[in-house]
């Protein structure tokens, strides 16, 4: 029997939940996701501080000052002053825009390519699966860091290489995480549809497989660029990363740190505490986000 | 069982033989002539040329590329890795004299977490959102964003101020000195460990949350069985074997930890020697500590998943 009442589907569900405004968006998810909420907060003071380093840095950072080396943390200098005289506060902000500059584009190029093999080799199955995975098997058997060792070792220090050799060992972690979606993804009767209608093999993955996989490119995406700064600092600690006289984190720490450590114990303490924070606050931020994201590990 | 043992075996020699291709050609991509680097310098104008193409025809670099690899693929199966440019000593030999310590490192490492992590895991999933929980949440996911190379870096620091301590020269075995060994080991150990430990209770927790809550724990709870008895018996058992992969999946994570904590500590061991070997370009020992950790790396997981099958009897059969 019709009803006189036409009852469409957008309407029930607009009915059934009304869409929130980005700010309510915001709000709920501090609400329901409090340690996240806490990630993205330093997430975003730490783009702020090294997108407007130039006007908050209290000095210049490559700027040496002979007549204050080794000052304590003071009202002049607030993280006190290196070996050189340079202001450690101001070298830390400038710092932050090598270790977000290597993270993001380190996980975003690694996980990329990987999440696109990942889904060739899901779609193309059989030989092209085989190979690409006994790939992926080569590669998952070196530790990362080692791997990112051996590549900076070719590559010679500069942020560039430091990019490739951190991104490279994000690869196959992607690809695997990708092809298990895909795989399913792959079954779906929309995928035969579009290969039925004619569409060409490109088209099927570039449109109705990879948009269906970000969920797990994202949860990976996340999940990797906490490890990226990490693996930045530690390259550059052992000085296979940015060299002198740039302002890198793990650099500062390097050398002249545990040497220093009765005169001026600052210089290893502050540049440690800026690498703990930033990574604390994008693992806390991606914990949350793949909570979010993966209905498994939901109220967990 | 045996079918499942022979299936891992074979397919351990492709990935092998694949890590090993894979290390030969990042090392020979390699900016700079190695013969060049031998006679101190990249620049060629200086040395004669006969010289440099004896040097190159005694290290075989005037061979075509397969006929290298082949040579040195048929030297580490007879564990010969030829010899360090650095230090003119077999690359075995060198490896040798360090595996002590790091091994130790290594050991002593899992087991601190171990002992750490299953107990404060198991605590912070049974209290689950509780204050206890939330404490040890934050240390461990702390665990993971603080670098080892600063954790050590702080031990000294505070070892410096405190007890005026400086770094051993030379490492003492335990069997000769068991206190000076604890002595020099104890704070590396506490270093790696740290993030071990944190990974692994990460883990311990997540996966007992989730063997809580199937039936058969309802159902020991229906019968009345005391709290311990279902953590320990029923639950603890069961959520024990993805965290026994971890332990051993972990292992690219303490290999990584030995390099940077032996740097920190000056402890001349083998995660030091792959440091120095970059640094100095030594490339048949970064060649040979590359495939050896990627090969230790491969044998560990084979462990991990064979206590895995013999533990769960529907991996076994598959």
């Amino acid at each position: 029997m019709a009803t006189n009442y036409p009852l469409t589907h957008a309407m029930a569900s607009a009915e059934l939940a009304p869409r929130l405004t980005v700010a309510e968006e915001v709000a709920k998810f501090i609400r329901e996701k409090p340690l996240g909420a806490a990630g993205a907060a330093i997430i975003l003071a730490m783009m702020a501080v090294a997108v407007f380093a130039e006007a908050l840095a209290p000095y210049d950072p490559y700027l040496g000052d002979y007549g204050a080396q080794f000052a304590r943390p003071s009202a002049d200098h607030w993280f006190g002053t290196d070996e050189f005289g340079r202001d450690i506060l101001s070298r830390i902000m400038y710092g932050a825009r090598i270790a977000l500059f290597v993270g993001f584009t380190a996980s975003f190029a690694g996980c990329s390519l990987g999440a696109l093999l990942g889904v060739i080799s899901a779609y193309y199955g059989g030989k092209v699966d085989l190979l690409l995975e006994r790939l992926m098997d080569i590669l998952l058997a070196f530790p990362q860091l080692i791997l990112a060792l051996a590549i900076a070792s070719i590559l010679g220090p500069s942020v560039r290489n430091v990019v490739i050799a951190v991104s490279i060992p994000v690869i196959p972690r992607a690809a695997r995480v990708v092809r298990a979606t895909a795989l399913s993804v792959k079954e779906n009767v929309y995928v035969e549809a579009v290969c039925a209608l004619g569409a060409s093999r490109p088209r099927v993955i570039l449109r109705h497989i990879v948009p269906n996989v970000m969920a797990p490119y994202t949860i990976i995406l996340t999940a990797q660029l906490g490890g990226a700064i990490l693996a930045e600092a530690a390259l550059s600690y052992l000085g296979l990363g940015t060299a002198e006289p740039t302002p890198s984190w793990g650099l500062m720490l390097s050398g002249s740190a545990p040497s220093y450590a009765e005169k001026a114990p600052w210089i290893g303490l502050f540049p440690g505490i800026a690498i703990s924070l930033g990574v604390f606050g994008f693992n806390l931020f991606g914990d949350s986000l793949r909570d979010a994201l993966d209905p498994k590990l939901r109220g967990r | 069982m045996g079918t499942y043992l022979a299936k891992r075996l074979l397919l351990i020699v492709p990935t092998l033989i694949g890590a090993a291709a894979l290390v030969f050609v990042i090392m020979r991509v390699i900016p700079g002539d190695v013969a060049l680097l031998i006679f101190g310098g990249d620049t060629a104008g200086q040395i004669d040329a006969k010289q440099l193409a004896d040097m190159r025809h005694r290290l075989g670099l005037d061979q075509p590329l397969v006929a290298q690899f082949g040579t040195w693929l048929w030297g580490v199966l007879r564990f010969d890795f030829g010899t360090s440019l650095w230090t003119g000593r077999p690359v075995i030999e060198e490896l040798l004299v360090r595996l002590p310590l790091s091994l130790e490192l290594a050991l002593a490492a899992t087991l601190v977490s171990v002992v750490i992590a299953i107990p404060f895991g198991m605590l912070a999933a049974v209290r689950q959102d509780t204050w206890i929980d939330y404490v040890i949440r934050v240390i461990s996911i702390g665990g993971l964003a603080i670098p080892s190379f600063w954790v050590g870096i702080l031990c000294i620091l505070f070892l410096v101020i405190w007890f005026g301590w400086g770094p051993p020269l030379e490492f003492t075995p335990p069997w000769v000195d068991p206190w000076a060994n604890f002595q020099q080991m104890v704070w590396p150990v506490v270093t790696v460990g740290y993030r071990y430990a944190a990974v692994t209770t990460r883990m311990t927790r997540s996966t007992l949350l989730e063997v809580l809550r199937e039936d058969y724990i309802r159902t020991a709870w229906a019968k009345g069985q005391r709290e311990w008895a279902i953590v320990f018996r029923h639950g603890l058992k069961n959520a024990m074997l993805p965290v026994i992969t971890l332990i051993g999946t972990e292992f690219a994570f303490l290999i990584g930890g030995l390099v940077v904590t032996e740097t920190v500590f000056t402890l001349n061991g083998v995660g030091r020697f792959v440091v120095d070997a970059v640094a100095h370009r030594d490339y048949p020992v970064v060649q040979a500590l590359v495939f050896l950790i990627a090969f230790g790396f491969v044998i560990v997981n084979l462990l991990v998943d064979l206590t895995y099958a013999w533990f769960d009897p529907r991996i076994r059969y598959r």
